[in-house]
């Protein structure tokens, strides 16, 4: 109830009880009174009546204004002071309830102001430890960034989808040298925030290298990482270390990540036969007790180009071969010479002539020889492949479990010696292995594979044997000199190339008793004592740890996300912002594009050194009329790339964000075009900046990106280049996303929904 | 009857010194200088043994003796591996192949002859 009206309800009350009383006492005395007693009272009392009204008129008025300043001093101040309360909840913090009115409402706005008081004392010293705190945490980005730029090698941190979460120069550097193909952009624009590392390294070595560590982890090894070595797509050689990045247990939230690591197997499935002969019992207890402590949630690559060094150690290999096997011939030609001509005093003179000859020639090759093999020698570096000391069980368990899994192919165990140690390339090995069993169930369909492990002195022998089906040994000298192929997946060495890094040897063999066929690889075998497992704990807890793992990093996990998908919010998503610039306005009449450039946005960051920004010779001549407004002229695209070779290198620089353009319908009608004769398909969501400020202003005139950029305060500086249309479209879309989001439209369908709804959203190009 | 041998080897440099050995012993000696040539040799000539080098052109001498091996009819045929690889994995994969020996170069004159004679017993 209002208080106009309970003032008036008050008033009412006020004036009954004035009058009540008084009229029910008369009514009552009247009614018990006789006749004559009666007219008596009357005759007395009417005359006297105007008198009483007025008497009581007048302490009614009295009552009233009493009644009316209560109400004023604490019905009202009591509002009042509600009010400026609100006020100070919200839009001003400084203001105070003022002090008036009667004592009691006084001490209640006393009261209210101290709180108020500590309110904003507490609000202070919140807002300054923030402050303290993201001062600290940039100084220590600072800190990082300096550290890593100084670095004479690349560094990437990945989680644990694989996303890069923060890269160095010199990696983006390394991978820009790396860039084939005539765009500036491919192979160097691969790196960048919240890209997946899959896109330049493989993914079955990085996951292999991963499930290494964690067995580390879980034995408690010192020092949990994994080297290899993996060559991109034009054949240049990297040398990465992984190490892995940890959290301890401690923390609940996170603790689902580990559940989601491969290695080990859930219990009940296919393999469990497989890993349960292979991983000692000892082993699972201190899975128990370490494993559960430990949680992998990213890692660090640190990476090497070591093509040159490399090469420099293949041809030290060359002279060296050259010095042992070159001489051990000439050497054996000269002795059996000599010997022969020793023991034959009879020899006819030009025979002895001839074996003479044998002798200078031959000696004479082998200084040589020695000559030129000393002097290659003296500049070839010391880099080798980094063989690891392996368990060999371990091994054969991995490469069971991956043909199990690739292949569907049963594996069976056979005389395994668990104590052998072997040094090798683990992942060429077991790709090696698959690779041979992949083969041999193509083309002898074989239905089982046994795998043995023996040795002999310091080799090792990795047998695959299977029975009936025997094979041709040229079958094997082919399999050997090809590239290893398993399902979609290829490596780029061939089986020779990895026997050869072990320095190892294979054939084919029978084994007639039995009824079967084996392939047996020879390894060099390793002494490998264990090393004492009780330190490593304690250095992996240890608080000596570097600071910059508090940063914030993998909190970023699933931010960048795999896929697209539409019930994502705008602001988790990654963008790739682009513009065109064409030929002419009529791509279906032969209009082509000429310039194409896009900045992606990550994070709700416009990243402006992650760019595509490329011009395109469109072969067919330049519209004289179009060069005024896009500033490209003949010579500028004459010996640029054509469009054949710049869209498949954007497709690959957009591959798993959101398109975002300004018209993109315009620009994207140009791609659908080529869609064909190309073969690149863009099928990723498109968000178009002209559409969404038409749901944003639909009362507005103008949706062209300068009208829309002031509008939302944006400085435009170059536009019409393509690259500079793309900054400005990337800006507005940022805007963009918060004002979406006050009119509720928060997830990538609802943007998507919304746009289309809009009137313009019929125009068709 | 004095016993065939085939020598199989591409350099000269080396043939002529077992040419002349193996004659001045008194077998009988034939020369094929590829793998190809020395299989057809082993069935044309058919030797008692046969020196066999690795590293040739066309076929290497593991595949000659593996194609030897797997022919019944030359089963008995005593072959001696003599090559200028030395590695003990190389060995290993000559004697599982069916060489019955395995010679690295360089080696003694004497040694072989008599390695060949207690072959041929």
């Amino acid at each position: 109830m209002k208080a106009k009206y309970r003032f008036m309800l008050a008033a009412c009350v006020l004036g009954l009880l004035m009058t009540g009383p008084f009229a029910l006492t008369a009514a009552l005395l009247f009614a018990d009174a006789k006749d004559a007693e009666r007219e008596a009272f009357a005759q007395f009392l009417l005359p006297r009546l105007p008198l009483g009204g007025l008497m009581t008129l007048l302490g009614f008025i009295g009552g009233l204004i009493l009644l009316r300043s209560l109400f004023q001093q604490y019905v009202h101040g009591l509002l009042r002071m509600a009010e400026t309360l609100r006020l100070m909840l919200g839009a001003n913090h400084n203001f105070r309830v003022a002090l008036e009115g009667p004592p009691e409402v006084r001490e209640l706005a006393r009261a209210a102001n101290h709180l108020a008081q500590q309110r904003d004392e507490l609000l202070t010293d919140v807002g300054d430890q923030i402050r303290n705190a993201k001062a600290t945490v940039e100084e220590e980005k600072n800190r990082l960034a300096a550290l890593m730029s100084e670095l004479a090698m690349g560094v990437i941190v990945c989680n644990l989808d694989g996303r890069i979460l923060l890269y160095n120069s010199r990696a983006r550097l390394q991978f820009k040298a790396l860039a084939q193909g005539p765009t500036s952009m491919s192979g160097g624009a691969l790196i960048g925030l919240g890209r997946s590392i899959f896109s330049i390294l493989e993914r079955g070595q990085i996951t292999h290298s991963l499930e290494n560590i964690q067995q580390r982890l879980r034995k408690g090894s010192a020092e949990p990482t994994a080297n290899f070595i993996t060559s991109t797509r034009n054949g240049q050689l990297l040398r990465c270390q992984m190490a892995p990045v940890l959290r301890t247990g401690a923390d609940s939230t996170t603790t689902a990540i580990v559940n989601n690591l491969p290695p080990t197997p859930p219990p009940g499935e296919g393999s469990d036969e497989v890993s349960g002969q292979a991983v000692p019992d000892h082993e699972k207890v201190l899975d128990n007790a370490l494993g559960a402590e430990l949680e992998v949630t990213g890692y660090v690559l640190t990476i090497e180009n070591i093509t040159r060094n490399f090469e420099r150690e293949a041809e030290r290999d060359q002279a060296l071969q050259a010095l042992t096997d070159g001489n051990r011939a000439a050497l054996g030609n000269i002795r059996a010479a000599v010997e022969t001509l020793l023991d034959s005093p009879e020899m006819e003179p030009d025979t002895r002539a001839r074996f003479t000859r044998v002798i200078a020639d031959e000696a004479s090759a082998m200084s040589g020889r020695l000559e030129t093999t000393m002097s290659r020698f003296a500049d070839s570096l010391k880099t080798r492949w980094p063989l690891e000391d392996v368990l060999g069980i371990d091994i054969l368990a991995a490469a069971a479990r991956r043909i199990e899994e690739r292949l569907q192919l049963p594996i069976k165990h056979e005389d395994q010696d668990a104590e052998l140690w072997m040094r090798v390339d683990s992942f060429a090995l077991i790709q090696a292995i698959t690779f041979l069993a992949s083969r041999l169930q193509d083309h002898y369909a074989i239905r089982e594979l046994r795998l043995r492990l023996s040795a002999e002195g310091r080799m090792v022998f990795v047998d695959l044997i299977w029975s009936g089906t025997t094979i041709s040994s040229e079958t094997l000298y082919t399999w050997e000199l090809e590239p290893m192929t398993v399902g979609a997946e290829t490596s780029p060495l061939t089986l020779r190339d990895v026997i050869d890094r072990h320095g190892g040897e294979i054939w084919y063999q029978r084994d007639k008793a039995a009824h079967s066929a084996f392939f047996r690889i020879v390894l060099p075998a390793a002494v490998m004592p264990e090393a004492p497992a009780t330190d490593q704990a304690q250095h992996l807890h240890s608080d000596s740890r570097p600071e910059y793992y508090d940063f914030d990093l993998f909190a970023a996990r699933d931010a960048a996300g795999s896929g697209i998908d539409p019930e994502r919010r705008l602001t988790d998503l990654a963008y790739s912002v682009f513009d065109t610039e064409t030929t002419g306005l009529q791509p279906s009449e032969g209009d082509e594009i000429i310039q194409l450039g896009a900045v992606r946005i990550v994070n709700n960051r416009l990243l402006r050194q992650e760019i595509f920004d490329q011009l395109v010779d469109p072969v067919i001549p330049l519209k004289p009329e179009g060069i005024p407004i896009h500033g490209i002229t003949e010579a500028m695209v004459n010996g640029q790339p054509k469009l054949d070779v710049v869209l498949p290198a954007f497709h690959e620089f957009c591959a798993e964000t959101v398109l975002v353009a300004h018209n993109a319908a315009f620009d994207m009608r140009f791609f659908q075009l080529k869609e064909e004769s190309l073969g690149v398909r863009f099928t990723q969501p498109v968000l178009d900046t002209l559409l969404l400020s038409a749901v944003i202003h639909p009362n507005q005139e103008s949706h062209r990106l300068e009208s829309i950029a002031e509008r939302l305060g944006i400085n435009v500086i170059g536009r019409h280049t393509a690259l500079g249309d793309a900054y400005v479209t990337g800006e507005v879309f940022l805007k963009m996303v918060p004002l979406l989001a006050d009119m509720g439209i928060v997830t990538l369908r609802q943007a998507l929904d919304a746009s289309q709804q809009t009137y313009f959203a019929r125009v068709k190009y | 009857m004095s016993h065939r041998i085939l020598i199989v080897d591409d350099e000269p440099n080396i043939v002529i010194s077992l040419e002349y050995l193996m004659k001045k012993e008194g077998f009988q000696v034939a020369l094929a200088t590829d793998g190809e040539a020395a299989l057809q040799q082993a069935s044309a000539f058919a030797p008692d043994l046969i020196l066999l080098d690795i590293m040739m052109p066309k076929k290497s001498g593991f595949e000659v003796c593996q194609a030897l091996r797997a022919d019944p009819a030359l089963a008995a045929v005593k072959i001696i591996m003599l090559t200028a690889k030395g590695r003990e994995t190389e060995v290993a994969k000559g004697l599982a192949l069916g060489a019955d020996a395995y010679i690295t170069k360089p080696f003694s004159t004497k040694d072989l002859v008599a390695q060949i004679k207690s072959l041929l017993g």
